[in-house]
């Protein structure tokens, strides 16, 4: 009669790996730039449906057949914070972006003046309200499960439940931790698990609309034979409760904004504002088709089925019932859909929070000491802590089922959950619409509301066997009545989800306002403030550092860790060339700093980013020009110092590049004088020897091998002159553009074996070459011959210059934003970086006389090179010794 | 660009473009009323399920339909206030 | 001129020649080794002591340890410039008479006047005539 189990496993089994492949090859898509279709509203908008979990799937059905049409109430809620997205979510949003927010703990944090102590305490509530939740997405798999196993001739027993949850579990933290923490992305973003959410939100709706459709027209026959049945059904007379009625519809709609998973789809994971506008009503469609078949299901399920049938699975009995095995299967695959998407994307937005507010703040400050420049690479330690989280948040959900027992209604544990994290909502709320509010205020409301909630709901839902006893429930604590769970200062009368919100909210919002009143903020925490509130007329970055201090490449260095190399110097050299500066290290300017906490937020969170630029900027963290700005309230001091400030902004950029160019011109003028001197110097040297031995040669009456040594002497002087005269012309030819190129075909590797070839003889210097022969398989057409020049001046440059013990040059090659680099890094001192910017000019030899041989022309010469090849050979700083980065266009 | 520096007399286009986003900040203090009306039934008796039923999914259906208007609409003119994609308020200044 | 100088030609001869005299010594801070090859075969062909030295950062020490009886003195050596190293010896009791040739391969006019400025006995540029090195030589010691 039913199908038999195995097919059932082997069924799911293949829907799981189609989900990775569509993960997979998303990931991929999105990593080769090729994601235009990622972006797409419609993704958006059914990455949203995590909203609705196997609760909705199953429990919705369960609470239609129960309470008639209140299960609306659980969808009505979102549709209006979805239409009504031009006041909070538009902000949210725009919030998120603006200060690169990863979690609804860090934007709380991130408001309140960055502060850590309201992060740990926004991630202990999500944590304590998402567990139950998760345990009820294993629960409804598990359940669903034994459905199929109690249909089928004997094949599963039913003691192996817990086993069941137990596989589901470790499946899908397998599936979170390969999806959810491949890399550290900038914008935490995660294309791979909102791809396989989009598919996901298709299944359960189609599954959900099949079901529905087979109902009315398969079963009932027809829409009015469908109206008549619900007539005659148990729930024909709506007993509507009003209090249950508006407070659901407010909690709905709080816990959309609040729930780590929402916040997590709706804003982290957001790419483009318009998404948000075509969700605006597409989501209300996808919730309103949902929960458009909710009522005859139910209808139907209490006329088929038998009385002790359980409601909350009808969705899967019905059409079992019937032996329609395909549509029992889809069924069951959407419940499952439902479940599995609710705990990746929840799994993610937790490990996230514990991450970045409990284990990086512990972390940094175990080893504060050290700083932030000196330990290691920070996005491995990163990665390791979420994948840790995303495994113990979903160990945390299994214990719960393991312990609970499962035996609670499904849609009981769902509103105690959305009653829990709905008490972040005053903090949240008020945080972008009022300057006023305060991280005291907060703090004390979140505790206040989170204590109040615990009191009158969650703690009296393990029922009266459980951690209150009936006597406390009934009479209260110490027989004081007032104080009696569900009847909080004697309001009795009400259901106690709703006297639960009513009290927490109260009392949460109360407290925030009041100490928000009574306390005085911080000066970051009041610029935060008015980022926040002002998002959109404040266009500027947020300030929080004061002018200077900084070491440029100290904070290149830290950043490299945390964002990797390319992103980290892509950045920094932006940043520099937006200050009319050349090279990778910009002026350490308020703005610059500013800009760099953000964008090390998206990765870390902005109080550990925050606390890690702190350790290396130091010192006070706000300026009086800052609070000048917090305080020029009027709308008229905002618009005219925004205008001069555009205007300053300007004029600074232009007098810093007249100001390079004229140090320049004056650097150029001192170098003619200088390379006159220079010229002289380097002709004159050799000239005396040949001359002072030509005339010992001609006036004395040397032996023969002493006329031998000096005749050698001047011939060696006289092949130095030569060189320098090529050396000379050659750099007069590149710079005046008469060169001819010869391009030809040659392999990378090949090009730099007869570099290192040439230098091996050369110099002798004995530096020890480490090179990648994979990465240099590389075909080029170029002038090879000229690339080969530049190869082996920079070798040569290493072999002389390096003063290591055991000098080593490492050539690394590698292929970034179409452009080939080949980078020179030597285990050396580096160069100071006031020399950085002239040892590409002539005769810039930065130790006077050495043993270099050359006259100094030899990085003139490859800049010039590099030039008609197209490319650049750059210094680039921080690495491990000195390094030079050469480039060419990969169109080559 | 920046938004704080508009004149006084907002053109024609910017005008409705206001009158616009007035809605939809409107509508869900409209869907807020619609959706209460069983609020006011209660206690009447007589509440049969399927009228109820009904009515609030006709009551979804138009504010879906107002809202997609809406914002299709606060899509299209609102270059300058919904940014592009891509951009980060710093790119803005 | 100088007391060492005085002392060496006691019970001279008053018309002092090669022959009679002592050794004189004489230090060359160079730091091409073509170029001291050649002023060390010139001057030890005219019966000098000649000692050598190629490092600007040290050389005031090998000054102070050898005790020269004239010194030549490269402008351009690694470490430290010719000039700073003569401002040093003018400034030290034991030094700041003994006779000082400086040769430079840059000899623009500046070059000349900071030398003697900071007292140098004779300036010449690169390349000069070995015969006029003998001869500047000579009659720094004899002055």
């Amino acid at each position: 009669m039913a199908l038999p189990f195995n097919i059932l496993v082997l069924v799911c089994l293949a829907y799981v790996v189609f989900l990775f492949l569509v993960a997979f090859g998303a990931d991929k898509r999105a990593s080769q730039g090729g994601s235009n279709w990622l972006g797409l509203p419609l993704i958006y908008t059914l990455s949203l449906s995590v909203y609705c979990t196997a609760w909705t799937f199953y429990g919705a059905v369960g609470y239609a057949a129960r309470s008639g049409l209140e299960y609306v109430t659980i969808y009505l809620g979102p549709t209006l914070v979805m239409i009504g997205w031009w006041w909070i979510l538009r902000k949210l949003v725009r919030i998120g972006r603006a200060q690169r927010v990863t979690s609804i703990a860090d934007l709380i944090s991130s408001r309140y003046g960055k502060s850590n102590g309201l992060g740990v305490l926004v991630t202990l509530l999500a944590v304590v309200g998402t567990t139950p939740y998760i345990a009820l997405q294993l629960q409804s798999v598990t359940l669903s499960f034994a459905v199929f196993a109690a249909a089928a001739p004997g094949g599963f027993e039913g003691a192996d439940l817990s086993a069941t949850a137990l596989w589901v579990a470790v499946g899908l933290a397998l599936f979170t931790i390969l999806f959810g923490t491949r890399n550290l992305d900038a914008n935490e973003r995660h294309h791979g698990v909102v791809t396989a959410i989009a598919v996901e939100a298709v299944v359960k709706l189609v599954a959900l609309m099949a079901v529905g459709i087979f109902v009315v027209w398969g079963v009932a026959g027809g829409t009015t034979e469908i109206a008549s049945m619900i007539a005659d059904s148990p729930i024909s007379n709506w007993n509507i409760n009003p209090g249950r009625w508006a407070g659901l519809t407010f909690l709905s709609a709080a816990a959309f904004l609040t729930l780590p998973r929402m916040f997590q789809v709706l804003v982290v994971e957001n790419v483009d504002e318009r998404q948000l506008a075509t969700a605006s009503w597409a989501f209300p469609t996808y919730l309103m088709l949902m929960s458009l078949f909710v009522v005859p299901i139910a209808v139907a399920g209490l006329n088929v089925l038998p009385p002790d049938a359980n409601p909350d699975l009808f969705v899967l009995t019905l059409p079992l019932h019937y032996n329609q095995q395909g549509l029992a299967m889809l069924s069951f695959l959407g419940g499952f859909s439902s479940a599995t998407s609710m705990v990746i994307v929840a799994s993610i937005a937790l490990s996230t929070m514990v991450s970045n507010h409990i284990v990086m703040p512990i972390w940094l400050s175990a080893r504060s000491d050290e700083g932030a420049t000196v330990s290691g690479d920070v996005r491995h330690l990163v990665l390791t802590s979420r994948r840790l989280s995303i495994g113990a948040v979903l160990l945390l959900g299994y214990l719960y089922y393991h312990f609970s027992g499962g035996g609670a209604e499904l849609a009981a544990i769902g509103l105690i959950s959305f009653a829990g994290v709905a008490q972040v909502l005053p903090a949240l709320l008020g945080g972008i619409v009022w300057r006023g509010a305060a991280r005291n205020g907060a703090a004390v409301g979140l505790i206040a509301g989170f204590a109040v909630w615990a009191y009158t709901l969650f703690l009296p839902s393990f029922g009266e066997a459980g951690i209150m006893s009936a006597q406390m429930l009934t009479n209260g604590p110490w027989g004081l009545e007032w104080l009696r769970p569900r009847a909080l200062f004697g309001l009795a009368g009400l259901d106690p989800v709703v006297h639960a919100v009513f009290w927490s909210m109260l009392i949460n919002t109360g407290a925030f306002i009041v100490v928000s009143l009574l306390s005085f903020p911080s000066p970051l925490e009041r610029l935060q403030g008015a980022q926040f509130v002002n998002v959109f007329e404040h266009s500027a970055s947020t300030k929080g550092w004061a002018h200077g201090g900084a070491e440029a490449e100290d904070l290149l260095i830290m950043a490299q860790r945390i964002m990797g190399a390319d992103e980290a110097q892509t950045l920094f050299q932006a940043q520099a060339s937006d200050q009319g500066k050349e090279g990778y290290l910009p002026d350490t300017t308020p703005d610059f700093i500013a800009r760099l906490e953000r964008e090390l937020a998206g990765s870390v969170g902005a109080a550990t980013a925050h606390a890690m630029v702190g350790q290396i900027v130091g010192g006070a963290s706000v300026s009086v020009e800052d609070l000048m700005a917090v305080a020029d309230e009027t709308q008229q001091m905002l618009e005219h110092s925004s205008q001069l400030e555009a205007q300053q902004k300007e004029l600074t950029t232009t007098a810093r590049r007249l100001s390079e160019v004229n140090e320049k011109l004056t650097q150029l003028s001192i170098q003619k004088d200088a390379f006159l001197s220079q010229i002289s110097h380097e002709l004159r040297t050799p000239m005396t020897s040949i001359r002072a031995f030509s005339e010992i040669l001609r006036e004395s009456d040397l032996d023969h091998a002493a006329q031998e040594k000096y005749a050698m002497i001047i011939h060696g002087e006289a092949v130095r002159l030569t060189r320098l005269l090529d050396d000379l012309l050659d750099l007069s030819v590149l710079e005046n553009g008469q060169v001819q190129l010869y391009p030809q075909h040659e392999p990378l590797s090949h090009v730099l074996d007869r570099a290192v070839a040439a230098t091996s003889s050369l110099s002798a210097g004995g530096i020890a070459i480490r090179r990648n022969p994979e990465a240099e398989e590389i075909g080029l057409y170029t002038d090879t011959d000229r690339l080969a020049q530049v190869f082996i001046n920079l070798i040569a440059n290493a072999a002389k210059y390096c003063e290591a013990q055991a000098p080593c040059l490492e050539i690394k090659v590698s292929q970034k934003l179409g452009e080939l680099r080949i980078d020179f890094v030597d285990n050396g001192g580096g160069i100071p970086p006031e020399s950085q910017a002239v040892i590409f000019e002539k005769f810039s030899r930065l130790s006077d006389q050495a043993a270099a041989g050359g006259a100094g022309l030899g990085l003139a010469i490859c800049r010039e090179i590099m030039d008609k090849l197209g490319g650049t050979v750059t210094y680039l700083p921080g690495q491990s010794g000195a390094a030079f980065r050469v480039t060419l266009p990969v169109a080559m | 660009m920046s938004p704080s520096r508009e004149p006084l007399f907002l053109a024609r286009q910017n005008y409705r473009r206001r009158r616009i986003s007035d809605a939809a900040r409107l509508l869900p203090f409209l869907g807020v009323i619609l959706f209460m009306q069983p609020l006011l039934a209660a206690g009447q008796g007589g509440n049969g399920t399927a009228g109820w039923l009904v009515y609030v999914f006709v009551v979804w259906v138009m504010l879906i339909v107002v809202a997609a208007i809406l914002s299709r609409r606060l899509a299209k003119t609102g270059s300058d206030e919904v940014s592009p994609p891509g951009y980060g308020v710093e790119d803005a200044r | 001129m100088t007391d060492q100088t005085s002392d060496l030609k006691i019970g001279g001869d008053p018309e002092p020649t090669v022959a009679v005299t002592l050794p004189r010594h004489v230090l060359v801070i160079e730091d091409e080794p073509n170029i001291i090859e050649a002023i060390s075969f010139i001057l030890s062909r005219d019966g000098w002591v000649v000692a050598t030295h190629s490092n600007g950062e040290t050389a005031v020490e090998a000054v102070l340890k050898l005790r020269p009886d004239a010194l030549i003195l490269d402008v351009m050596l690694p470490g430290r410039s010719g000039y700073d190293i003569l401002q040093d010896l003018r400034a030290n009791e034991t030094t700041k008479d003994l006779p000082v040739l400086m040769l430079t391969a840059r000899g623009q006019k500046n070059d000349r006047e900071l030398a003697e400025r900071l007292g140098v006995n004779k300036f010449m540029t690169k390349p000069f005539s070995n015969a006029e090195v003998l001869e500047t030589m000579r009659a720094l010691i004899e002055a």
